[in-house]
């Protein structure tokens, strides 16, 4: 069967069973290895893309449940070229170290930033309170999502 | 700077006037072991440099270190480097990548090897061009002359095969001061990929006609396969006694077939895990195997008080956010993995074991995984992958465990039971120290037993018993005895380990190893001993102290932290703690700031640390907050809870890790040493954070608690 939505910006055909969670279409349906698969039970937040702009875990939303909607996955926010402003100040702040749950928080992190332009320290906690990191870089990540913040409002760091 | 006592996992000296006369010098770090030059670094003629050490990037940054370090001493830009991931078949081996060792193995070896590269080049193009070799400089690989004229390069060498000798000792380093790269916050290398969910991690590997596996374990430990269902369509099974897999086109099909064959396979299950509230007494109850790592008589003064102590860390997950992951293919010539195992060669050694196939056959090659705290089950899931690959030749298998594996099945950092007895003169001075730590060993890791130390291995139907777990030798850190050692100055000193000969869960080491449970039961007593004798628990300590440097950061936190707010008494707390990583590693002090109310959280924590040279200061403060955020998630959450089958805290709501909710705020200051050797700054706060955040609770709430995590239960426990 043959499901289709918006990808990134793109209309995408995936011919894959229409209960394929939507990590797996992503990664080894059309080659997106950016979304990381880390429970399969909504817990870690590794997994996150932006559904119609509301993130939501991608390990237990089947296929079939985005047909004709819009994905945004981490590649969708933005490319070396072209890096989206939360990814500048992810490398400016150094923010990460092994990098397994990047991917989910920066997801999460834009759609605060949609929401709300100008967060403070505790919204950044509470937006990403639903993903996990491991390697303790919670701090540098905070401080990321504030910087992105600020020069997406067009102030200086 | 010197440090007050020598390194005990130091090798020893082998100095022309100690050693035999022809005994060749001793090389830094791994190039003792590894001493061909052409296996640390490859020039390449477009001008680009490989750096490749045999150690590996577990999400610590070493890469990032290795290629500052060999900028400086090439001479050459930062962007012209590269590191490429170790691989058996042609890396040097340089052991475990572990123990905060990386920068003091592998980056020694990595500038020695450098200097030594450039020093060969410039012998060569001085003697090529005529011009004198001191009047030759480098400038971004180019040689040049006096006159400005470029008269050779490290690219135009590049075919000479220079860099095919044993590495000569007689070069020089550069002086710290010349350094131009290590020393500075250079980018990390790798997160540029992972910023932007480019395919970096083993996860993301894919190879023609690759097929997915997922493993069905027993339901219960030591469970039997009994009755097989059929496999499900599109799966094919791989059973060899009870490793049960199943194998698939795609990870999805996979996960779904494996939850299909998990509800219809039959096990026969038995109890075999003792009661959790019983753990302590069977560590003392034994089977033990007693070594004594200190045995000192005091001066035989008579004490005026005593303090006894018994503190308990239970068993602790590695809790990866990406589970472990393994590729192999097997072929006629041999077996191929891929891992993000932290000892290639030692992988390498026990697939041989496992699989009755000769090491030569085997090659290892490293890819980075998720983040890497110590033992997980990055070498278990490999042999997973082998068991699958050898049932389906020509094809290669990947399997990625699923959560529950992870954090049910991966080894456990080991519980441990320390008591302590101090004896203090009236004034509180110490006369005698008494610390017996009980549980099990600290390592399991392959390479290590005569048995693989592979999960899969003692499922097989011709299984292999799962070696009991070791500590590493004294000499080398210890394991459960890990900073037993306190650094205060005392008269008698008795410490001896206990390892406990059953392990009914397999424990290795995981971040840090005994010194989380050791550091915490020797601060809490030094605090509880200040106290008792009605002094400031900094002065008390630094009192106690001959050490310069550990003095140093002991005043360096005090200063950071400033004087302790309002509130205090009113469920509001600072603790200071200070440990030596290992007595030979990072001096590093924490003040933590805790508010208790329905629980403890903490507020802040301030951390001064000397690590020695810093190649990159950035990453090291890094490595040293993630350190002490975990501790803190450690000392308030974690804890492996089990029945009579099996381990119960087997997903993210039964073992919670600490959220962003959660975390403290965290300063870190580093002290300037860039002459002292490098020592490593991924485990010096785990400890000291542990301990500090106990001592802050007796100041908030006036309790001691002796039990991890400081959980409102076990906080209720000590309050009796």
């Amino acid at each position: 069967m043959t499901v289709a939505f918006e990808l990134n910006g793109a209309p995408v055909m995936l011919d894959l069973p229409p209960e394929t969670p939507l990590v797996h279409a992503l990664r080894d349906g059309l080659g997106l290895f950016g979304t990381r698969w880390g429970c399969g039970a909504e817990a870690c937040g590794a997994c996150m893309v932006l559904l119609d702009g509301q993130p939501v875990p991608s390990c237990t939303l089947v296929l079939d449940a985005v047909a004709g909607r819009r994905v945004r996955s981490v590649e969708g926010l933005g490319t070396p070229t072209a890096p989206h402003p939360l990814q500048t100040a992810f490398l400016e702040e150094q923010a990460g170290q092994c990098g397994y749950c990047l991917s989910g928080i920066l997801v999460s992190a834009a759609a605060l930033l949609e929401r709300i332009p100008d967060p403070d320290e505790t919204a950044v906690r509470t937006a990403l309170d639903g993903n996990l990191c491991r390697c303790g870089a919670h701090n540098r990540i905070i401080r990321a999502v504030l910087r992105a913040a600020a020069s997406m409002r067009g102030v200086p760091a | 700077m010197s440090s007050a006592r020598p390194a005990p996992d130091a090798a020893p000296p082998r100095s022309a006037d100690v050693g035999p006369p022809s005994a060749p010098p001793r090389l830094p770090g791994s190039l003792e072991a590894n001493r061909r030059l052409s296996q640390w670094l490859r020039l390449l003629p477009e001008g680009r440099v490989v750096v490749t050490p045999g150690k590996v990037e577990i999400g610590q940054g070493i890469l990032t270190a290795l290629a500052q370090i060999a900028a400086d001493e090439l001479d050459v830009d930062f962007a012209r480097i590269s590191v490429e991931a170790a691989a058996t078949d042609h890396s040097p081996n340089e052991g475990v990548t572990s123990g905060s060792r990386s920068v003091q193995d592998s980056g020694l070896a990595v500038r020695h090897a450098c200097a030594a590269a450039r020093a060969i080049h410039l012998g060569v193009v001085a003697q090529r061009s005529g011009v004198p070799l001191e009047s030759l400089r480098v400038e971004d690989g180019t040689f040049i002359g006096p006159d400005g004229r470029a008269v050779g390069s490290y690219w135009r060498e590049a075919a000479s095969g220079l860099l095919e000798c044993d590495t000569p000792h007689d070069v020089a380093p550069k002086p710290a001061a010349a350094r131009r790269v290590a020393g500075t916050a250079a980018p990390r290398l790798d997160l540029p990929d992972k910023v932007f969910g480019a395919p970096r991690f083993l996860h993301d590997m894919r190879l023609p006609g690759m097929m997915f596996a997922r493993i069905i374990r027993p339901p219960s430990r030591e469970a039997r396969l009994e009755a097989l269902p059929e496999a499900p369509a599109g799966a094919r099974l791989v059973v060899d006694g009870s490793f049960l897999a199943v194998v698939c086109a795609t990870e999805a099909e996979a996960a779904g077939a494996a939850t299909r064959v998990a509800a219809r396979a039959r096990w026969a299950e038995r109890d075999t895990l003792p009661p959790a509230p019983e753990l302590a007494d069977r560590f003392r109850a034994g089977p033990v195997e007693t070594t004594p790592i200190a045995d000192r008589p005091g001066a035989g003064a008579a004490p005026a008080r005593t303090l006894r102590a018994t503190f308990f860390r239970p068993y602790m997950a590695h809790a990866s956010i990406g589970t472990c992951c393994a590729v192999a293919r097997w072929s006629e010539a041999g077996l191929e993995v891929w891992s993000h195992s932290q000892s290639i060669f030692a992988l390498r050694r026990d697939l041989g074991l496992a699989l009755r196939l000769p090491a030569e056959r085997i090659v290892v090659h490293h890819r980075e995984g998720a983040g890497c705290y110590g033992h997980n089950g990055a070498d278990d899931v490999a042999l997973d992958a082998a068991l699958v690959a050898r049932a389906t030749p020509g094809r290669p298998v990947r399997v990625q465990w699923s959560r529950e594996d992870e954090l049910g099945w991966a080894p456990f950092g080991a519980a441990n039971l320390v008591t302590v007895e101090a004896e203090v003169a009236e004034d509180g001075t110490l006369l005698s120290w008494t610390h017996d730590i009980y549980g099990n060993g600290h390592l399991s890791r392959p390479g290590f037993s005569e048995t693989p130390s592979l999960l899969a291995a003692s499922h097989l139907a011709v299984p292999f018993p799962a070696p009991v777990a070791l500590n590493p030798a004294p000499a080398g850190g210890g394991g459960a005895d890990r900073n037993a050692m306190p650094a205060y100055r005392t008269g008698g000193l008795s410490v001896r380990v206990h390892r406990w000969l059953e392990m009914p869960l397999r424990t290795s080491s995981f971040r840090a190893l005994g010194a989380m449970a050791n550091v915490l039961a020797i601060e809490s007593v030094m605090d509880e001993l200040a106290l008792a004798a009605g002094r400031d628990p900094v002065a008390y300590r630094l009192a106690h102290l001959d050490d310069p440097r550990a003095r140093a950061v002991i005043e360096a936190v005090v200063a950071m932290a400033g004087p302790p707010p309002g509130g205090r008494g009113e469920g509001v707390g600072r603790g200071l703690a200070f440990a030596r990583y290992k007595g030979s590693g990072a001096w590093c002090a924490v003040v933590a700031e805790v508010e208790a109310e329905e629980r403890v959280r903490v507020r802040r924590l301030w951390i001064a640390a000397d690590a020695g040279e810093v190649v990159n200061p950035e990453g090291a403060a890094h490595q040293i907050e993630g350190g002490a955020v975990q501790a803190v998630s450690i000392a308030l959450k974690e804890e492996v809870t089990f029945d009579g089958r099996g381990v119960t805290s087997n997903s993210w709501d039964t073992y919670p890790i600490l959220r962003f909710s959660e975390v403290p705020a965290v300063s870190v200051q580093l002290l300037p040493r860039p002459e002292a050797p490098p020592l490593g700054t991924g485990e010096c706060a785990t400890g000291p954070t542990v301990a500090a955040i106990s001592n802050a609770i007796h100041d908030a709430l006036g309790v001691r608690v002796r039990t991890l995590p400081f959980t409102p239960d076990n906080i209720a426990q000590a309050m009796g």
